[in-house]
């Protein structure tokens, strides 16, 4: 008897889930698509080594507004949006707040009339197990006129980011929604968090790690944070904070002396990574560097300054080793330095375990 | 320890569990207790269904029925040599499974293949795709093996719920696969080739976890459909596991592929013997063109507008070709080109996309699945060229299953097809004693009289007024006779061989695959004849086992003759077609109706 109650109650709720389940369907298809129309791909600077020369953005008037990530994709004259709809049009940067990774660009061609967020009436906001949806240009699968990608999760945290230092790229230093889907890929940021009714939470930022764990970290900045910058780029009436993103920016974990290496001076805009001199008893004098050994390579990587050098080694892992390839006389001569651990930084965790069949997706 | 050992072990210890449940229950003061603990749990129920919407329970449950129900078709695929390994999906009770290329390509002609039951089946490998990275391999052993059903991945919309399943990282000893719940986070994505011929064209990108392993493994939807076959994922920086972007071939490519991959040979994709490019104001435009093209013989030209192509519009290159992408070669597809407000629409057959030597020959071009950023090691070294494995023995009681031969994955399941599809020959009746000259008479449709004779020596016509030879001795070329037939006589000499040597007629015969007849029909089946530089294209009905008409080339890159029956008259016990129509580029050249059928004895002029 119990059990036929059951039964037939079941058999009810499966009915109702079933019609509850399509209508449901068509909703989420629904925010998804106009989310989407209102996603748009940046193409500007970049595509050369590991620097992607896409990004995302959101528009944010009916005239051609669109809210982007500050990067160095935008560092150009000639920046092109791709719109939901596949047409190209050029953009230039109408004003930025890199402490907020935030840039505006303006569309250069009139009357547009594209379908765009509400700042105030759309925006929400979310804490976690806030079901949501991550929008963007990652790894430009989308192309011509297909729309950008879509992710799904689920908020993890709201919280104070603590991306690593070191990185010079991590300028964001508020609060931030932290999710379990990996949406901050490569030309991800800039684009958009929402949940699953479709209302704007954040922009999803930049590539970075955790300052605490070193493991990447998918996370978008809060529109609350950027609606007042954007509006007032957007007026023309917003300054931003000054500062120099080099001087600032630039946390070195390393520096060349601390592996007894004294470049030449830095005075031209790429000054060649010569080296000066090499300190007595020091690691890059164990490894057999002399002066006038020009760097490079590090760790793999071109050096074509003595800043990118700076950089390079600001960026580099506790622990483990230096690879540097350095030119003397016609042979170039591969060297290999110790990298001492920084009692200050975190300890590095373990490398992610090697999948058993490494190299292969087999 | 083996595999199977670690199995065995996992076994006992389940058995031992549940002997002591029974002990459990037998005791009476435990027993007591137990009632405690289930009353309470009572007690707590209600509170506990309060707690959690009955929707979500409910949706829980049905994807908890469909993940179990679905686990049963997943299989782990391991090589033969025990290293390495992928994933794969039973798609028919007879043992047919699909999986990628690069999975088989290092596992060599037979597998071992684990499935949910915890058995290891024998599996040969049937028909490679290495463009497309899809193979279809047969496991061994039953004829009633669980098997996933083929969905439309055509119907999926981005956004909704998919599940990949698999053995990502060979984590599953018991070949229990591995779930992954996700959305398809875009559809038609096109993804280039990353260094090698291997191509993903119109696949579906999820953000269902795929990781290495999960490779061949499938891609279901929500209601339990096989949309897709995982592959490929982006990966950058993060390493070779998930970053949120994998991709998965579609179903709907796989099954125009279906009939080529179980023919046992190794199958191309297709161009048109053109590369188009996007015009300022968005147009897709020729760019280039081969001279010798059946498109440039349609007369496409460079500057051209490309407006659809097999029933899609075309509004970018990507589509374009992804469209190209999921066909095989020698398919037939409607193209329509404009050129300043002049519309053409024209049937184009899709030409080879690469030499036989760049798909099966040097093992060089090693298909490196990777996302659109090519997967770097990321200042690693990179890891040293993995060596082949040791060949194993094929087992003993399959090895009558594998046929070697050039161009083929596996020539046995060629003959099997051919088998097949020649068995509907029979009815027609015996042809094999009808050497001397067949006289064909009649009249066209058109009201004119016609002889045809076709003969060990050659092959004449008479017809309106008028009469054409070909010569057949050894050193005379296939003529075009009639003129802008291309080669009705040759055509005619070609269909004497087949009815009445079948493939002893022939240099090469083959089972090629299906194909819908003249690019808009019913899928038929089709073989390939080669004789010299004739290459001939049989079509058989798929249910009878009729022969419904051939194509005939008389030299490459020329307009083929092509042949149609229809009808049936029954002369001295066999069967001829009561209407024979010829055509070539598209124009008919006539309807021969078949009035009467004469065989001579001997030689005939």
């Amino acid at each position: 008897m119990t059990n036929r109650i059951l039964t037939s109650s079941f058999c009810l709720l499966w009915i109702c889930l079933w019609g509850s389940s399509i209508a449901q369907a068509q909703s989420i298809q629904a925010t998804i698509r106009r989310v989407q129309q209102r996603t748009v791909k940046v193409f500007g600077a970049g595509g050369i080594r590991r620097l992607h020369a896409y990004s995302t953005g959101f528009v944010v008037s009916r005239q051609g507004h669109v809210a982007t990530i500050w990067s160095h994709v935008l560092d150009t004259e000639e920046l092109t949006v791709v719109l939901a709809d596949g047409r190209k049009v050029r953009a230039k940067v109408l004003g930025a707040e890199p402490q907020l990774d935030l840039a505006v660009l303006e569309l250069l061609e009139k009357d547009l009339e594209l379908p765009a967020w509400d700042l105030e009436a759309e925006v929400t906001d979310a804490g976690p197990g806030t079901r949501v949806l991550g929008f963007s240009n990652m790894f430009r699968v989308a192309t011509g006129d297909e729309m950008v990608s879509v992710l799904h999760g689920v908020v993890a945290a709201k919280a104070p980011l603590t991306t690593r230092r070191g990185a010079f790229e991590s300028s964001y230093e508020g609060t931030a929604f932290i999710v379990d889907a990996v949406t901050n890929n490569p030309g991800a940021g800039g684009g958009v968090l929402t949940t699953r009714a479709g209302r704007l939470l954040g922009m999803i930022g930049k590539e970075l790690r955790n300052a605490e764990s070193n493991t990447w970290v998918n996370y978008a900045v809060p529109i609350s944070e950027l609606k007042q910058p954007i509006r007032q780029i957007i007026a023309g009436k917003y300054r931003a904070r000054q500062r120099d993103p080099d001087e600032t920016n630039v946390v070195a974990r390393f520096r060349p002396l601390e592996f007894g290496i004294v470049l030449v001076p830095d005075v031209l805009f790429r000054t060649p990574a010569f080296i000066d001199a090499v300190q007595r008893g020091s690691a890059a004098a164990r490894a057999g560097l002399q002066p006038d050994d020009l760097i490079l390579f590090i760790n793999g990587d071109l050096v074509q300054s003595c800043r990118v050098f700076k950089q390079s080694l600001g960026r580099i892992d506790s622990g483990g080793v230096l690879k540097l390839t350095v030119r003397r006389g016609d042979k170039l001569l591969p060297v290999e330095l110790p990298v001492p651990d920084k009692p200050d930084e975190p300890d590095t965790p373990d490398k992610p375990e090697k999948p058993a069949t490494a190299g292969d997706t087999k | 320890m083996s595999r199977t050992g670690r199995m065995l072990g996992r076994r006992n210890w389940q058995q031992g569990g549940r002997g002591d449940l029974r002990l459990f229950e037998r005791d009476g003061l435990l027993c007591s207790r137990t009632w405690l603990v289930v009353v309470i749990a009572l007690a707590l129920l209600p509170r506990i269904s309060f707690a959690v919407d009955p929707a979500v329970l409910a949706a829980e449950a049905k994807r908890v029925g469909v993940a179990s129900r679905l686990a049963t078709s997943v299989v782990a695929i391991f090589s033969r040599g025990g290293r390495g390994g992928g994933s794969g999906v039973l798609i028919s009770p007879d043992g047919y499974a699909l999986t990628n290329f690069h999975v088989t390509r290092g596992a060599g002609t037979f597998m071992k293949c684990g499935l949910s039951d915890g058995q290891l089946y024998d599996a040969v490998i049937v028909g490679i795709d290495p463009t497309g990275d899809v193979a279809l391999i047969k496991l061994l052993g039953r004829d009633d093996f669980p098997h996933a059903t083929l969905g439309d991945s055509d119907a999926l919309k981005v956004g909704d719920w998919t599940f990949a399943m698999g053995n990502p990282f060979l984590l599953a000893t018991d070949f229990q696969p591995t779930v992954t719940y996700g959305i398809v986070s875009g559809l038609h994505r096109y993804q280039y080739p990353a260094g090698t011929i291997l191509e993903y064209t119109d696949c579906i990108q999820i953000d269902t976890s795929i990781n290495p392993g999960n490779s061949g493994g499938p891609l279901f939807s929500a209601g339990g459909k096989l949309m897709g076959i995982n592959g490929r994922g982006s990966f950058e920086k993060r390493g070779r596991v998930n970053s949120g972007a994998g991709y998965a071939i579609s179903i709907n490519q796989i099954k125009l592929f279906m009939d080529h991959l179980r023919s046992g040979r190794v199958v191309d994709h297709a161009t048109l013997g053109a590369t188009v490019t996007t015009r300022e104001d968005g147009a897709v435009v020729v760019d280039g063109i081969l001279d010798e093209s059946e498109a440039y013989r349609r007369g496409l030209r460079e500057g051209d507008e490309i407006i659809s192509f097999a029933g899609r519009s075309i509004r970018s290159v990507n589509q374009f070709k992804n469209i190209l992408g999921i066909y095989p070669k020698g398919w037939k597809l409607r193209l329509v080109f404009r050129r300043e407000q002049v519309r053409t629409e024209t049937l184009l057959r899709l030409r080879a996309l690469h030499r036989a030597s760049e798909l099966s020959g040097s093992p060089k071009p090693k298909p490196k699945p990777g996302g659109k950023p090519k997967p770097k090691p990321g200042g690693k070294k990179k890891p040293p060229a993995r060596k082949r494995p040791p060949v194993a023995k094929p087992p003993e009681k399959y090895k009558h299953l594998y046929v070697k031969k050039q161009g083929f994955a596996n020539y046995y399941f060629n003959q099997q097809e051919q088998k097949r599809v020649l068995s509907g020959m029979s009815r027609l009746g015996d042809f094999s004693g009808a050497r001397g000259a067949w006289v064909l008479a009649g009249k066209t449709e058109a009201g004119d009289a016609y002889q045809l004779t076709v003969a060990d020596v050659g092959v004449g016509l008479s017809w309106k007024q008028k009469a054409y030879y070909q010569e057949l001795d050894k050193a005379s070329e296939p003529l075009d006779e009639p003129k802008g037939s291309g080669g009705l006589l040759y055509a005619m000499h070609m269909w004497r061989s087949f009815l009445a040597k079948r493939e002893k007629g022939f240099g090469e015969f083959f089972y090629l695959g299906s194909e819908p007849l003249d690019g808009v029909g019913a899928r038929v089946d089709v073989m390939i004849s080669e004789l010299g530089n004739v290459r001939c294209r049989w079509y058989f009905d798929r249910k009878g086992g009729r022969l419904l008409g051939f194509d005939s080339q008389r030299v490459e890159e020329t307009d083929e003759c092509e042949v149609r029956f229809s009808g049936d008259i029954d002369s001295g016990g066999r069967h001829w077609p009561k209407t024979i129509r010829v055509s070539s580029a598209g124009v008919l050249l006539a309807s021969f109706g078949v009035e009467t059928v004469t065989l001579k004895a001997g030689a005939a002029r």
